[in-house]
């Protein structure tokens, strides 16, 4: 990419290293800590929507919406959330290409399961098998940004189910005293009290989250991990100007380095923001958060 | 072929005992319960070493992390830190890789490059960490009175700590724990997806529900079945928690009935 790199076998030294990392290759390396990032910025929002969808569920008064909302939480809670992204990198790419199939292609009449296939349509194909790389891509992201939703959905649902308990009696009583309904009581009073009780759980659950992220190597994206073990495996002089040893524990030991980085700041970002909102308030979460690590940890480690 | 011969040939396949080719076509719903099954041996073997093993260094983690004195204090912390800020999924893959490159110049870390006791290191580490953090949050919160009633009885030093400390230690961060453990045994399906290889398809109850589904193409009948062992796995987990959590509060008023809902309020809550 360098002028000065156009001949890799005369550099030695700083030089061989500077053109090295910033090869191709290497520039798509970086780029992919964009992608974890991205994927982290999209997934805290969505995954937080399908917490509070989860949460008002399980609190439902009509029994089977409040089975459901149960049955959601602690099912992805008692199952190893690395098996749900395998199941559903699949599932969801079958599922939504059973429905394209259904829609568009009514007169099809062979079965879709043939033995060991998945014959669909061509017109049913997500995305089209005409379609061009970057779509492929970009489908394969929010495939796996929906499955990581999802899966922390469920977590969230949790936290925020017990901060909605954890919002004083005394409140929704006066506000009912007030004659509000049990609706405007839950927009006025529950939802904006439950931050505050929610926040260590949440703060805890967004470590968690970003500790699950390298699990994007497993759907299929091209992150940080694909590459590190691309670019850190031995390369022979025949398919590279920079050949090299077996450097893959290097690459993964930057990426150890970036994750507690990442961690670390989250962590001074999050206690802060803690200290901010439980001012003049009387929780024990005003006091309870000590030492540089956090306390509690409630997700898959 | 019967179910039970189904199980004959494939109950202990994940170990290298019985039929060594997996089934290749006409997948039978016994054949991927009976190796999802087969697979789950390696999930229990490996939460049950790291967490027996584990158990012993959290508790030196956390007196270490407490301790005032620097040379104490620091590595605890520093220990913890690592293995708790970073992902077990890079921890395995730096590991494994590490162990590749110490095997190429000391041929005595061979051992380490397989899963059974490289990944079980790992695991150990990293319970030992989240575990030594909970247990250090708990050493915190003794409450006073208890040690100075022991202070009062001329407890010191190490009886002190065995005797008063220690036990409610434990007690205060059982519910925790249990927490930690049902997630160090979910954390055993990452091992055969983090570089360490399963030697000749002897892997743990995702390998071989990722294998049915990659050769099924169909992940609606192996995932299920791998998510009711875990289940399962979890509420044996709790149960036996439970049961040690019972013991350790049985002089306490009304013990038998708070643990046993506590117990359970961890995972349903």
């Amino acid at each position: 990419m360098f002028a000065s790199c156009a001949d890799p076998e005369t550099l030695s030294g700083l030089s061989w290293l500077w053109c090295y990392l910033t090869t191709g290759k290497h520039l798509a390396f970086y780029g992919a800590f964009g992608t974890v990032l991205l994927l982290l910025a999209v997934t805290a929002p969505v995954a937080l929507a399908f917490g509070f969808g989860g949460a008002v569920a399980a609190r439902s008064r009509i029994a089977p919406l409040s089975w459901l909302g149960r049955a959601y939480i602690a099912v992805v809670r008692g199952v190893p959330d690395i098996a749900f992204f395998l199941f559903f990198v699949i599932a969801l790419d079958q599922g939504i290409e059973w429905l394209r199939h259904k829609a568009k292609c009514p007169d099809w009449d062979q079965p879709i399961r043939q033995g060991s296939d998945f014959v669909v349509c061509a017109e049913a194909k997500m995305p089209l098998s005409t379609s061009a790389q970057w779509v492929h891509e970009v489908y394969g992201f929010w495939l796996a940004v929906f499955t990581f939703a999802l899966v922390f959905g469920a977590f969230a649902a949790n936290v925020l189910y017990g901060a909605m308990r954890a919002v004083p009696q005394a409140q929704i009583e006066t506000a009912e005293a007030y004659g509000m309904t049990r609706r405007q009581v839950f927009r006025r009073i529950t939802v904006p009290q439950m931050w505050v009780y929610a926040l260590p759980g949440l703060s805890n659950l967004w470590m968690v989250l970003i500790k699950a992220s390298p699990l994007l190597f497993l759907l299929g994206v091209e992150d940080i991990v694909y590459w590190a073990r691309e670019l850190g495996s031995t390369k022979t002089p025949q398919f590279t100007a920079y050949p090299h040893g077996d450097w893959r524990m290097w690459y993964f030991l930057f990426l150890l380095v970036f994750y507690l980085a990442f961690t670390r700041i989250s962590e001074i970002v999050l206690d802060r923001i803690m200290l901010r909102l439980s001012h003049g308030q009387a929780t024990l979460g005003s006091h309870k958060r000590t030492g540089p690590i956090g306390m509690n940890k409630a997700g898959p480690p | 072929m019967s179910c039970y011969d189904t199980l004959m040939e494939y109950g202990l396949r994940s170990l290298g005992y019985g039929e060594r080719l997996l089934p290749r076509s006409d997948f039978t719903l016994c054949q991927q319960v009976v190796l999802i099954g087969s697979g789950m041996i390696w999930n229990v073997y490996f939460g049950v070493v790291a967490l027996l093993s584990g158990f012993a260094l959290a508790t030196a983690l956390a007196v270490g992390k407490a301790s005032r004195s620097a040379w104490f204090r620091k590595p605890a912390q520093w220990v913890i830190f690592l293995f708790r800020g970073s992902p077990l999924f890079i921890q395995f893959f730096f590991a494994y890789f590490l162990f590749l490159s110490l095997k190429g110049q000391v041929p005595a870390f061979d051992a380490l490059t397989s899963a059974w006791l490289g990944a079980a290191v790992v695991l150990f580490f990293n319970t030992a960490a989240y575990s030594g953090e909970i247990f250090y949050g708990a050493l915190q919160s003794v409450p006073k009175g208890e040690v100075e009633a022991a202070d009062a009885y001329g407890l010191s030093g190490w009886s002190k700590f065995r005797r008063v400390v220690w036990p409610t230690t434990l007690r205060l961060a059982w519910p925790a724990y249990t927490n930690e453990a049902i997630f160090l045994f979910h954390a055993t399906t990452l091992v055969f997806f983090s570089g360490f290889p399963a030697s000749r398809q002897q892997g743990d109850a995702l390998y071989y529900a990722s294998y049915f589904a990659d050769k099924t193409f169909n992940p609606f009948v192996p995932y299920p079945i791998l998510a009711g062992y875990f289940i399962l796995l979890t509420l044996v987990v709790i149960g036996v928690m439970g049961l040690i959590g019972r013991r350790l509060n049985r002089h306490l008023p009304d013990a038998a009935g708070a643990r046993r809902r506590g117990g359970f309020r961890t995972i349903f809550r």
